[in-house]
């Protein structure tokens, strides 16, 4: 568990590795996944066909930014039963009949189910791509050129720097409880309560203490973002490009043109 | 200039743990501040730094220490925390020394020029794109005194520098410090280190200034240092 949460903590690595998608300028990244995230979303919730060809993108950009595709599954993959949860209660309220496979009829249920749960991943591989492909301050410093106002953005920077104080104080604390717990799985519900008290306050403290850290050294409400790459010819070619792509596939049924190319 | 004029201060009410302290420290002097664990070391330096406040007087080349005066007074004070990891919060050593001088607006070449002046001083070139959590606690230290002097404060404040350090690390950092032409101001129960590098030593005990002299005759002071909770430094045992 720790180990899980402490890796998200350490996505800087990924993102200074170098590749054509590292090189993107954040901001063009940044609006590509959203027109992406919001294009994944807005198809029909019976429309598995449809949404299945929008898997090939990030398959795609993973290929291109030299990042395994199991890398985002392993690294979130205390997140990814939650967004799987999503449509989980879909086949108890739906249960008209779609569509028949030989004599086992597939209710409308089961499908928007899996429509859903595959737009949970889809979005969460976006938005893994790009955390995993810019640097956070580029992300924050993009969002700040965006008019976002400076509070949220510098909470979000912070959010995002916590995590990793979080686990870190979770990892001492847990290796603390097995070293007097031996043979114990996980952590004891009885202890639960103390366990998170105790992890709340620690985070707080440290929090404190690396706040005044900052306020020591000048910091006045605003972050001085490193400024990352330009906006280049290049990255509006990747924008335009990759959303007239995201709308292309949201019109074209891919799956039924290709069908119905081999039926002819 | 740094002076403390006849301070209080108290966390919670009824009691106190720093009392009606007063003394002053010219610019350029090292002075160690020791004495027991709770006597209240660190909390004159949050005092200093005005991350508390005081009754009394707390003056910083004249100017006292209070909410208008923050973001002038603490860009002369750099402060090394006790615990390192609580000092460096971005990703990379790099970033973290960047942090201080833009804040200042300092522009970012001059600011990049200072960061490789200093690593190249303390001669830690290659640590300047590690990972912050994926260095050693000495050399955590190391770049948390770096992250401080890119600063390039008028005093330096160091809470306990060379705990947790082995003998090599430690006298890197004594080493490091005895080089600074700033004004020192550092605490430490490593009365060996505070001898190597302070020419003065203020004793505290329960808030109150016990002693104030020659880092020699304090520290030679065997029943003064026992009263105190503390021991010779192991350089005068020796024999
Ligand atoms: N945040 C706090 N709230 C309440 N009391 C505190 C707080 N911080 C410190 N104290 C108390 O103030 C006293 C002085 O603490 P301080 O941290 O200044 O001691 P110190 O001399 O630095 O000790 P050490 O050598 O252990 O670091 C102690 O009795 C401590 O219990
Ligand atoms: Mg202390």
């Amino acid at each position: 568990m720790e180990k899980a949460l402490s890796e998200l903590g350490q996505m800087d690595e990924l993102a200074v590795m170098e590749s054509p998608i590292h090189d993107l300028n954040a901001a063009a990244k940044l609006l590509s996944t959203i027109v992406y995230i919001i294009t994944v979303m807005s198809f029909d919730k019976y429309d598995l066909s449809g949404l299945l060809p929008m898997v090939l993108v990030p398959v795609l950009m993973y290929q291109i930014a030299g990042i395994p595709v199991h890398t985002c599954f392993y690294k979130l993959r205390i997140v990814l039963p939650l967004v799987m949860a999503v449509g989980l209660f879909n086949p108890f309220f739906d249960r008209a009949i779609m569509l028949k496979i030989g004599t086992v009829g597939i209710s409308g249920g089961v499908i928007s189910m899996i429509t859903l749960m595959l737009k949970g991943v889809l979005c969460l591989m976006a938005s893994f791509l790009l955390v995993a492909t810019t640097p956070f301050d580029s992300i924050c410093a993009a969002l700040r050129k965006m008019h976002l106002p400076r509070t949220l953005v510098t909470l979000l920077l912070l959010t995002y720097r916590y995590v990793g104080v979080m686990t870190q104080e979770l990892a001492i604390m847990t290796d603390a409880y097995h070293l007097r717990a031996p043979g114990q799985k996980g952590i004891h519900v009885s202890a639960w309560g103390s366990f998170l008290g105790q992890l709340l306050l620690r985070s707080m403290d440290r929090a404190q203490e690396l706040y005044s850290s900052m306020l020591l050294r000048g910091y006045h409400q605003h972050f001085h973002y490193a400024p990352g790459k330009p906006f280049r010819a290049k990255d509006a070619a990747f924008l335009i490009l990759s959303c007239l792509c995201f709308i292309l596939l949201r019109h074209i049924n891919v799956a039924e043109l290709l069908g119905s190319l081999i039926v002819r | 200039m740094i002076e403390f004029d006849n301070v209080s201060f108290e966390y919670e009410k009824g009691k106190p743990v720093i009392s009606g302290m007063s003394f002053r420290i010219e610019d350029g002097e090292a002075v160690g501040l020791i004495g027991a664990n709770g006597a209240g070391k660190s909390t004159i330096m949050k005092l200093l730094l005005g991350l508390v406040y005081c009754e009394g007087h707390v003056l910083i080349d004249g100017t006292e220490v209070s909410k208008d005066s923050l973001h002038h007074i603490r860009q002369k004070l750099g402060f090394v925390l006790q615990n390192s990891d609580n000092q460096m919060f971005m990703p990379t050593v790099y970033e973290d020394m960047m942090f201080a001088p833009l804040n200042y607006m300092v522009s970012r070449e001059e600011a990049e020029k200072r960061v490789d002046a200093v690593l190249a001083r303390l001669g830690l070139e290659d640590m300047k794109y590690k990972y912050n959590h994926k260095i050693s606690g000495g050399e955590k230290r190391m770049a948390a005194i770096a992250t401080i002097l890119a600063m390039e404060p008028e005093a330096i404040l160091m809470d306990e520098p060379t705990s947790a350090l082995d003998p090599y690390n430690r006298r890197l950092v004594i080493n490091t410090i005895r080089e600074l032409e700033q004004t020192k101001i550092i605490t430490s129960h490593d009365l060996d280190m505070i001898y190597d590098t302070c020419e003065r030593v203020i004793l505290i005990s329960d808030g109150k200034i016990v002693a104030d002299g020659r880092a020699e005759d304090i520290l030679r002071n065997k029943e003064l240092l026992e009263a105190n909770h503390m021991e010779l430094p192991l350089s005068f045992c020796a024999r």
